[in-house]
């Protein structure tokens, strides 16, 4: 695909351009012409042009694959702290380069990271990329694409890993789609085809009903974002020989970015689902709000947070950061115990790849019990408080 | 306030369990192709109605697809979209999420001039999130993913976007990509007289001859993902029915728990 651009420092802001584009696509700012997005890349306005300002690059030739080499992983920081899903990435990365004996490399972008980055070479990584300018110090879509974008282009990795956080999945697909490369989203199992180089990345679709395994054989890099919490942890365990290579972006502010005003933490609760290890949700089972107490006592005692299926959400018994499915969250705990959730496939989507699965309900038919580890047919209303009753016993008596 | 919403046509989620996988041709049987519109695509469509209730302006709705897709535009016009845009082509089939933002852009460079472009979060079918930024990509706009809350004031929109463990407050100038959560709105149902007017509108349909196309960037061939594989699951191993009486059935969840660590 071409791309069209103004050379600044060419445009003097004639307008000649501006009745040669039949798409209105053309506009004077700031005594300098700006493409909009109505352009068609027919490239009119290049001929009309008497200064040679604007720019329309052909197609990129044909890659060479084999100029690609290596793994990558983007290590995603947020306010100076590495996320964990880096460390799970550090080991999956080490093993696809192991199996394609290629090198290893970290990307890190932020500003005044040079700590944050000494510790990631505790790690067994090749080479370090640090990527340090003020601009990069919060995340921003089109800062944070540039100077990935010229890295690569400049590096030629055969793959990239990024995390499946909202953070990854704002910026894999941006980078992929300018590089016009291919991009599987949250994948849950990674592998590599030795001979042919190509990364096998398999992931869940339709709600977990099914599993598909996709490659991009023709194009490079190959970049992947990867569930959290799915791939093992890697161990510190690198006998410290990393290159550290500190890179310079050169990034120019769009005067179309956007900016950042405020970045405010959630409530408790809210984080407190995402991260459970232990998570306790209830449904319409629990016959009113109120019953909700109930699910609250047990999560405490447990140690967990509290989730919910939609119907309650809908009926407006709990809010809606609570639910857990297709349409909430997605969540992979330790344990997850469901009480008087029906256990439909639009709740399973959200919930089925946790560890240990119990599921309490008065009806034996109900689908929640196809994929519980631990069945219990009865009636919450009566079981739940005796359990609660037996763990706080328990409880006591550790003491 | 000129909004365009793409939406999606996804099976519909009660029959997602009915998909069988044939294994030999690694395609999906659907036994029943009953469809809706992806969820958060309705959120997408709430939310340019009411801005446009607020600041006036024009809706339209666009969705890549086979011709069965002006079922969800239909439906979009029954609540209230000014126009429904179809881009449909036998040479699109197979695209993937690269291929299918260049063609959404190409037909929304169509459209023409818009201050806004919603679309949902992600499709439940494929859950890739990944045609938004794909599509601000191409069209060269900047991008508010994860949006739960949009706020228009002249021409600027400022959003909350929904981060893990907190929320993020942004501001931006417009022409703008945003992705929404279902946070952002309640959907409404459509209305009598929606339902009537909309038979009086036209599914417009475009075809690849209609667009400005590179050949090479559409269908299979625009497309760098190949599926090489698509299977069923492990399904987890069976369970266990714990009975008993309820005093009982409660101590041998624990020793249970205990016995798995997790107490
Ligand atoms: C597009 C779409 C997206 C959706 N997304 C989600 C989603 O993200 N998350 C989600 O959860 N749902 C989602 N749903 C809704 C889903 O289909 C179900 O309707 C919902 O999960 C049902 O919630 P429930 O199990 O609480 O209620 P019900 O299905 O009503 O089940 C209640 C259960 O409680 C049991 N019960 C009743 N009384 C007792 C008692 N005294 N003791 C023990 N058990 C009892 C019953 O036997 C029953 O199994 C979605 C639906 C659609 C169409
Ligand atoms: N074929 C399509 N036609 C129109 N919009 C689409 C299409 N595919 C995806 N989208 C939009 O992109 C969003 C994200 O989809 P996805 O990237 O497939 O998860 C959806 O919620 C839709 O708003």
């Amino acid at each position: 695909m071409a791309e069209i651009r103004v050379d600044l420092e060419k445009c003097n802001g004639c307008g000649e351009c501006i009745p040669s584009c039949s798409f209105s696509a053309l506009e004077m700012k700031d005594e300098k012409v700006r493409i909009l997005a109505t352009c068609t890349l027919c490239g009119a306005c290049v001929d009309a042009c008497s200064e040679e300002a604007i720019i329309l690059e052909k197609e990129e030739k044909e890659v060479d694959l084999s100029s690609y080499r290596g793994v990558w992983v983007f290590a995603e920081q947020r306010q100076g702290q590495i996320m964990p899903v880096t460390y799970e990435l550090l080991g999956e990365g080490r093993k696809l380069a192991d199996d394609l004996e290629e090198e290893f490399s970290l990307v890190l972008l932020g500003w005044k990271i040079e700590e944050k980055a000494r510790e990631l070479t505790r790690y067994r990584i090749d080479k370090l990329y640090m990527v340090e300018d003020s601009l990069l110090e919060h995340y921003h879509t089109s800062f944070y694409t540039q100077a990935l974008v010229d890295l690569v282009r400049s590096e030629k990795p055969g793959i990239i890993l990024l995390g499946a956080t909202s953070l990854g999945r704002d910026l894999a697909p941006r980078v992929a789609a300018r590089l016009k490369t291919g991009l599987t989203a949250d994948c849950t199992g990674l592998e590599v085809e030795p001979e042919e180089r190509n990364l096998l990345q398999t992931r869940p679709a339709l709600g977990g009903n099914i599993m598909a395994t996709i490659i991009s054989p023709h194009h490079r890099p190959q970049i992947a974002t990867v569930r959290p919490k799915v791939m093992k942890r890697a161990k510190p365990d690198g006998k410290g020989q990393v290159r550290v290579i500190k890179i310079k972006p050169d990034l120019a502010s769009e005067d179309e970015m956007v900016r950042i005003l405020e970045l405010i933490r959630e409530e408790k609760d809210v984080v407190d689902l995402q991260e459970a290890e232990i998570i306790v949700s209830g449904g319409r089972g629990l016959g009113k709000p109120e019953n909700f107490s109930l699910i609250r006592r047990l999560a405490h005692l447990l140690g967990g947070a509290v989730g919910a299926s939609r119907a309650v959400v809908d009926a407006g018994w709990i809010p809606s950061y609570h639910q857990v499915g297709q349409t909430g969250k997605s969540v992979q705990p330790k344990l997850y115990v469901a009480c008087g959730i029906s256990g439909a496939i639009q709740h399973q989507a959200g919930m089925r790849s946790s560890e240990i699965i119990v599921a309490i309900n008065k009806d034996p038919n109900a689908p929640i019990f196809d994929i519980a580890t631990y069945g219990i047919v009865a009636d919450l209303h009566r079981f739940l408080p005796v359990l609660i009753d037996q763990l706080e016993k328990r409880e006591k008596a550790l003491l | 306030m000129d909004t365009i919403v793409c939406i999606k046509q996804v099976p519909d989620t009660e029959e997602l369990s009915h998909i069988r996988v044939n294994c030999e041709t690694n395609t999906l049987v659907r036994e029943s192709v009953k469809a809706i519109i992806n969820p958060f695509d309705e959120n997408a469509i709430e939310e340019a109605l009411r801005l446009r209730e607020a600041k006036g302006g024009r809706v339209t709705v666009i969705s890549m697809g086979p011709p069965q897709a002006k079922e969800a535009l239909r439906k979009a016009l029954a609540l209230g979209a000014d126009q429904a845009i179809l881009v449909s082509d036998s040479s699109f089939a197979g695209s993937d999420t690269l291929a299918t933002s260049y063609t959404l852009a190409m037909g929304i460079k169509k459209i023409g001039k818009f201050d806004l472009l919603l679309l949902g979060k992600q499709a439940i079918d494929g859950d890739t999130a990944q045609v938004g930024p794909g599509l601000a990509e191409w069209l060269r706009i900047p991008q508010i993913t994860y949006a739960r809350k949009i706020e228009v004031n002249g021409n600027q929109i400022r959003a909350e976007r929904t981060l893990e463990d907190a929320f993020e407050v942004v501001e931006v100038t417009l022409p703008c990509l945003a992705t929404v959560t279902k946070e952002i709105n309640i959907p409404r149902y459509p209305s009598l007289k929606g339902l009537l007017s909309a038979k009086r509108k036209e599914v417009l349909v475009w075809g690849a001859d209609d667009l400005f196309l590179d050949r090479k960037r559409i269908g299979l061939e625009g497309s760098p993902t190949q599926v090489i594989k698509i299977f069923t699951p492990q399904p987890p191993p069976k369970g266990e029915i714990l009975t008993g009486e309820i005093p009982e059935l409660a101590d041998r969840l624990i020793e249970k728990l205990r016995e798995r660590k997790i107490l």
